[in-house]
């Protein structure tokens, strides 16, 4: 992950950088005038954890929504990197072109090999435009559907990360039906034979990670956020303003608690102190345990077995009202 | 020419009165009238002549029986006026007469949703104005002697949005064309996903798609028909799985509306962007339909399908 100078902080993470600041004047003085101050670096160590512990404790929904944002968080290759060997990335959707806010291939996740599909964001100015900022055109959704057929074909199980703000809402994309796309590829996904598992790594806005995002067991990373629209959106629509985004992010109930407590999601994978951008390695480690405990749960299921439990799993998704009217019991 | 009407979908699902709801050509006292109504056709007769509509094309004026008597469609420029649940079963079913299922069920606050109204009390506003229970209503009946089960959405309730109970009607509506054997047509008119369900209304797109999935596995057919507007969740869902996906003319449907395609490529969007013929050109859909043949066409290829 990025060390000092180069890390970034949010608005809520300047303590820390203040701790930052201080840790390197005092490693610069210590190298200037020899002088052992181990001590003083220490202590400025704690107080950074305790800073990080501080922050995990109090996070608001919309800071939960800037953490899922955070420039230096890692992204879906990343996790690969660290989670599995042998990744083999294939590209293309065999149609139009290769989407690069869509990655994907086969790898093995200790020895069991495994189809793993993710949006991907860039790290840089020139990287986040390659890779649109993780929003994929319809090409990206039917490159993840090909793979997945691909998957079912040779019986290896499906990995997805998401992390998009959006399917992208451009002219082209609408020309090459990105409605149709995402449509198409929730559909299949609901009759996938193999087992898939989505991990929300970041961003889950709407259909656009949707359409990655059916399967058996859904896990969120604790400072992630999913549904259906984005905070800023929702303010603009629903508030008129584009202000009024906290207050979208507390209404929309969209954390990692919220969706585990309303059943729409399966578990939540704990990041490290203040965020999986503290420690890379310590959060795929997390992640991988996760998934592996995933894994091995839905495999036992028969694959038809596996279809009908996904299709009433989502089934029961929804609340309402039935009324028992009066009429209806008079004709009864 | 036609002008091209400047829109923005999402607007509609807010709830409140909107500008674009003008473009709905029902006029007040119609939703006074259906409060009251058992057999639709006989009270429609006693429709207060005189009164008139502008079409928002053209401009043309038309009084509301001509209207009612062309199945609100423009008689000069064929613009089709946007038309609720009721209106279309009355188009669609035999001598008007269809039997409306899972009318019972209803929206609620689940997640004490509030933006500049609390959910709750926009769900009963609404049912009081329009007397409608939800953006969905389901009708079985025959058209052309030809059995099918109808879903059609109203727009006037918070613009057609998919929530939690378009989900379950969706469902209990394929689960009855399965047990009765039954082809399935949903009329699709909203603006996306309901915001206030939250994550919930998203979960819609994977409830329909595995209900879908059955009806599939029973062999029976499902034809979606897209009428103006349809975007969001529903072009990202049922809408777009069709069978086959028809269209009335000049609809305008897509996945993200036009003015938020405007502001991310920072240029105006060309003529006939997003409308039926467009969708029909990139190949999205199997044909585009007048109203006036709508029956007749679906009567006709339940009949294909069967035979
Ligand atoms: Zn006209």
């Amino acid at each position: 992950m990025p060390q000092y100078p180069n890390r970034q902080f949010l608005d809520f993470e300047q303590p820390i950088k203040t701790l930052y600041e201080e840790r390197e004047k005092l490693k610069q003085s210590a190298e200037k005038s020899k002088i052992d101050l181990t001590d003083g670096i220490n202590k400025i160590e704690e107080a950074i954890i305790g800073q990080r512990r501080d922050i995990t404790e109090h996070l608001t929904p919309w800071q939960r929504v800037q953490l899922s944002r955070h420039p230096d968080r890692p992204y879906t290759l990343k996790y690969i990197s660290k989670i599995f060997t042998n990744f083999v990335e294939l590209y293309g959707d065999r149609n139009v072109k290769d989407d690069k806010a869509m990655v994907g291939g086969f790898a093995q996740l200790d020895g069991e090999t495994i189809m793993v599909i993710g949006q991907q964001k860039g790290i840089n100015t020139k990287t986040r435009q390659l890779r649109n900022f993780g929003m994929a055109n319809p090409e990206g959704y039917r490159k993840a559907l090909r793979l997945m057929r691909l998957a079912e074909k040779f019986n290896k199980p499906v990995i997805t990360f998401v992390d998009t703000p959006g399917a992208y809402p451009g002219l082209e994309a609408e020309e090459r039906g990105q409605g149709e796309a995402i449509a198409r590829n929730i559909y299949e996904m609901i009759r996938l034979k193999v087992p898939i598992i989505i991990v929300i790594i970041g961003e889950g806005a709407s259909g656009g990670a949707f359409g990655i995002g059916v399967g058996d067991k859904t896990l969120m990373m604790e400072n992630t956020w999913y549904t259906v629209i984005s905070p800023e959106s929702c303010s603009s629509i629903l508030w008129r303003t584009w202000e009024k985004k906290e207050i979208a992010a507390e209404q929309l109930r969209l954390t990692a608690t919220d969706m585990k407590g309303f059943g729409l999601v399966d578990e939540i994978v704990p990041e490290p102190l203040g965020g999986a951008h503290w420690d890379y390695d310590e959060a795929a480690e997390k992640l991988k345990v996760s998934i592996k405990n995933a894994l091995a749960e839905i495999k036992i299921a028969e694959p038809n077995k596996r279809v009908s439990n996904r299709i009433e799993k989502y089934g029961n998704m929804g609340f309402w009202d039935e009324i028992v009217e009066e009429e209806v019991e008079n004709i009864q | 020419m036609r002008k091209e009407r400047e829109e923005d979908v999402e607007i509609n699902l807010t709830g409140e009165e909107t500008p674009s709801s003008s473009n709905d050509v029902k006029p007040k006292w119609y939703k006074r009238i259906r409060k009251g109504i058992t057999t639709s056709t006989a009270d429609k007769k006693e429709t207060p002549e005189g009164l008139w509509s502008k079409c928002p094309e053209c401009n043309y004026i038309s009084t509301t029986t001509e209207l009612r008597e062309g199945l609100y469609v423009c008689p000069k420029c064929n613009y089709h006026h946007r038309i609720g649940s009721e209106e279309y079963f009355d188009i669609i079913f035999d001598d008007k007469e269809y039997e409306v299922l899972f009318d019972n069920i209803k929206s609620k606050d689940f997640l004490n949703f509030t933006d500049l109204k609390n959910y709750q009390k926009r769900l009963d506003d609404i049912h009081a104005k329009t007397d409608l229970k939800d953006s969905m209503r389901v009708g079985v009946g025959k058209a052309k002697g030809e059995g099918l089960v109808v879903a059609c959405m109203d727009f006037e309730f918070i613009g057609g949005s998919l929530g939690s109970v378009m989900g379950e009607k969706f469902s209990r509506a394929v689960d009855y064309c399965i047990a009765h054997k039954l082809p399935f047509i949903v009329i699709s008119k909203s603006g996306g996903a309901r915001m206030m369900e939250s994550a919930f209304s998203l979960m819609q797109l994977a409830k329909t798609s595995g209900k879908l999935s059955q009806l599939s596995d029973a062999q029976l057919p499902y034809i979606s028909i897209l009428t103006d507007p349809t975007f969001g969740g529903i072009s990202a869902s049922f809408g777009m799985l069709g069978d086959l996906n028809i269209a009335e003319p000049g609809a305008l449907i897509g996945f993200a509306g036009p003015r938020v395609i405007k502001e991310t490529i920072k240029r105006d969007l060309p003529e006939g962007f997003q409308r039926s013929e467009f969708l029909l050109d990139h190949g999205f859909l199997d044909f585009i339909i007048d109203r006036k043949n709508m029956k007749e066409k679906l009567a006709q290829l339940v009949m294909l399908f069967r035979s």
